[in-house]
């Protein structure tokens, strides 16, 4: 069974998958609740660009797309916060704006290679060592910030008005948030790719919201049907030579069906009223 | 519990706010002094939501000052002295993963500050809000199992829990049935009463509300009435304010501004 540890590239894979799997539900669930989950999908496009740049210039693609991801968060939630652009306009735009400025920079570089196809969909055979130590620094530094604001996160996705009538700073939190969900889509890239890297912060939390338990229960089911899929899902990808970040999401997914397929026996309501 | 009811501790002098170009608000003028139980009421539009966000700095008034406690609003850093139970407060995710306990301990964050856990004593606190509005033995469920009714104690305890001088209350028995309206309100005398916490509660019931506060403001657009409940109800505000005659419909403006 662990003959696949003895390939160096499935042990770094598992590594940067456990990180990604830790950290993204973490940031995911205050996405979710805030009902701002769009975000992921639109940073995760911005990094796309950034990679694009990335490979251009010959700098670490991981860099530019964490660089892209984070200073377009700021002005997307500038633009939501002053009201310049009207509802998710702002989402829709950087979306379609960075896949455009990628589209042109992967054809000046005389179309798609097996390298950016990575980057789209994960491949875990192109995480290096050093890849390794970036991740781990950020997501350390990502689960610091998020444990020394934790209780106002929590106070805010509950009621922004109401946090910020007891004094915390809401506008400067949000912008907090955002700058981590950035970060944390850049280092997941290589485990799930770009288009698939919204299902990592949004999926184990809604799958952990059927089971109704307390924030804190919520977090921790969120972060064992993320670390197990992960796992799982690397491991079946490399025995049935498959897509690892298809196979990921798609565990992901089935804890999700299950879940509200268990909520739905326990409540016994008809599953339209579920969602 | 004495209170020196003398004392100013918000003063609002002559706001106006508008929203674009129309004025919701024109300059209002008025004190709350401590112990006050002050009703502010007003006809659909009448802008009474707008003067209480006015007065929780949540939206800045174009034209005048408030000052809360003896600071201007644009400086004032002590925000736990001042509870709130936002009308929006029922209409959350029922979904929304937290229990009783993890809600009302919110209450708490503007007073211990960023970078602070919560300590024992805060523990403490939260506990004794939890017992003020009689929830305590539903502190492990989830807030989205509660009643509407049951949701308004614990939103009560959540303002408790930074243990305020004053508690902004808007709209708080929208969709609560009579009875459990009664012992809303007997909850709100005993707080302001035993426990001297000024309360102001925005709300469209004005024969509810002439009976239980101490204080009234009528909102329409401008400050129409200031002052005690019965001049109110026996002077002839009610037929002279055109709008106002709203106010003895509940439940028909529940979408004000």
């Amino acid at each position: 069974m662990f003959d696949l540890l003895q390939y160096s590239f499935i042990v770094r894979g598992l590594e940067a998958g456990v990180i990604v799997a830790l950290i993204a539900p973490l940031i995911g669930i205050f996405l979710v609740l805030r009902r701002y989950a769009l975000i992921a999908d639109t940073l995760a496009h911005v990094s796309l660009a950034g990679v694009a740049i990335g490979l251009m210039l010959n700098i670490h693609p991981l860099v530019t797309a964490l660089g892209a991801s984070a200073v377009s968060a700021v002005v997307i939630e500038y633009l939501r916060v002053t009201k310049k652009l009207y509802g998710e306009t702002a989402l829709s735009l950087f979306l379609s704006g960075s896949l455009a400025v990628a589209v042109v920079l992967i054809g000046l570089a005389h179309g798609f290679n097996t390298d950016l196809f990575s980057y789209l969909f994960g491949s875990i055979v192109t995480v290096k060592q050093h890849d390794i130590y970036l991740m781990v620094g950020i997501a350390l530094s990502a689960g610091a910030v998020l444990a020394i604001f934790f209780k106002e996160f929590f106070a805010i996705s509950f009621d922004e008005e109401a946090a910020h009538v007891s004094g915390i700073p809401v506008r400067f939190l949000n912008t907090i948030l955002v700058l981590l969900a950035a970060v944390v889509i850049a280092i997941a890239i290589p485990i799930v790719g770009i288009l698939l890297i919204s299902a990592l912060l949004i999926i184990p939390v809604i799958t952990a919201l059927q089971f109704k338990k307390s924030f804190l229960i919520t977090i921790l089911l969120a972060e064992l049907f993320s670390v197990v899929s992960v796992i799982a899902g690397i491991i079946v990808s490399f025995y049935l030579n498959l897509s690892s970040g298809g196979v990921i999401v798609l565990l992901l997914l089935a804890f999700f069906i299950i879940a509200l397929a268990l909520r739905k026996k326990k409540e016994n309501v008809p599953y339209a009223s579920l969602f | 519990m004495h209170v020196d009811h003398t004392k100013n501790i918000i003063e609002v002098n002559s706001v106006s706010f508008a929203y674009a170009s129309v004025s919701v608000l024109s300059d209002i003028t008025f004190a709350i002094h401590a112990g006050d139980y002050l009703g502010i009421i007003g006809p659909n539009g009448s802008g009474k939501t707008s003067l209480l966000k006015v007065m929780l700095g949540l939206v800045r008034a174009q034209k005048g000052s408030v000052t809360l406690f003896g600071k201007p609003i644009e400086k004032y850093k002590e925000w736990h002295r001042i509870g709130y139970v936002p009308q929006k407060a029922t209409s959350f995710d029922p979904l929304f993963p937290a229990t009783v306990r993890e809600i009302v301990a919110m209450g708490r964050y503007g007073k211990r500050g960023l970078f602070h856990w919560l300590t024992a004593r805060d523990n403490e606190v939260i506990d004794r809000a939890l017992q003020e509005v009689e929830m305590t033995a539903f502190a492990d469920r989830l807030i989205g199992d509660l009643s509407g009714g049951q949701q308004q104690r614990v939103f009560i305890a959540r303002a408790l829990a930074g243990e305020p001088d004053i508690i902004f209350l808007d709209e708080p028995t929208v969709g609560v049935d009579m009875r459990t309206q009664e012992e809303f309100y007997a909850l709100l005398r005993r707080l302001n009463q035993e426990k001297g916490i000024t309360l102001v509660l925005v709300s469209h019931d004005i024969h509810v509300i002439s009976r239980e506060v101490t204080e009234l403001a009528c909102i329409n657009e401008r400050l129409v009435y200031y002052g005690e409940p019965r001049a109110f109800i026996e002077g002839d505000y009610l037929n002279a304010l055109y709008g106002c005659v709203n106010c003895a419909h509940p439940h028909k403006d529940q979408n004000h501004v």
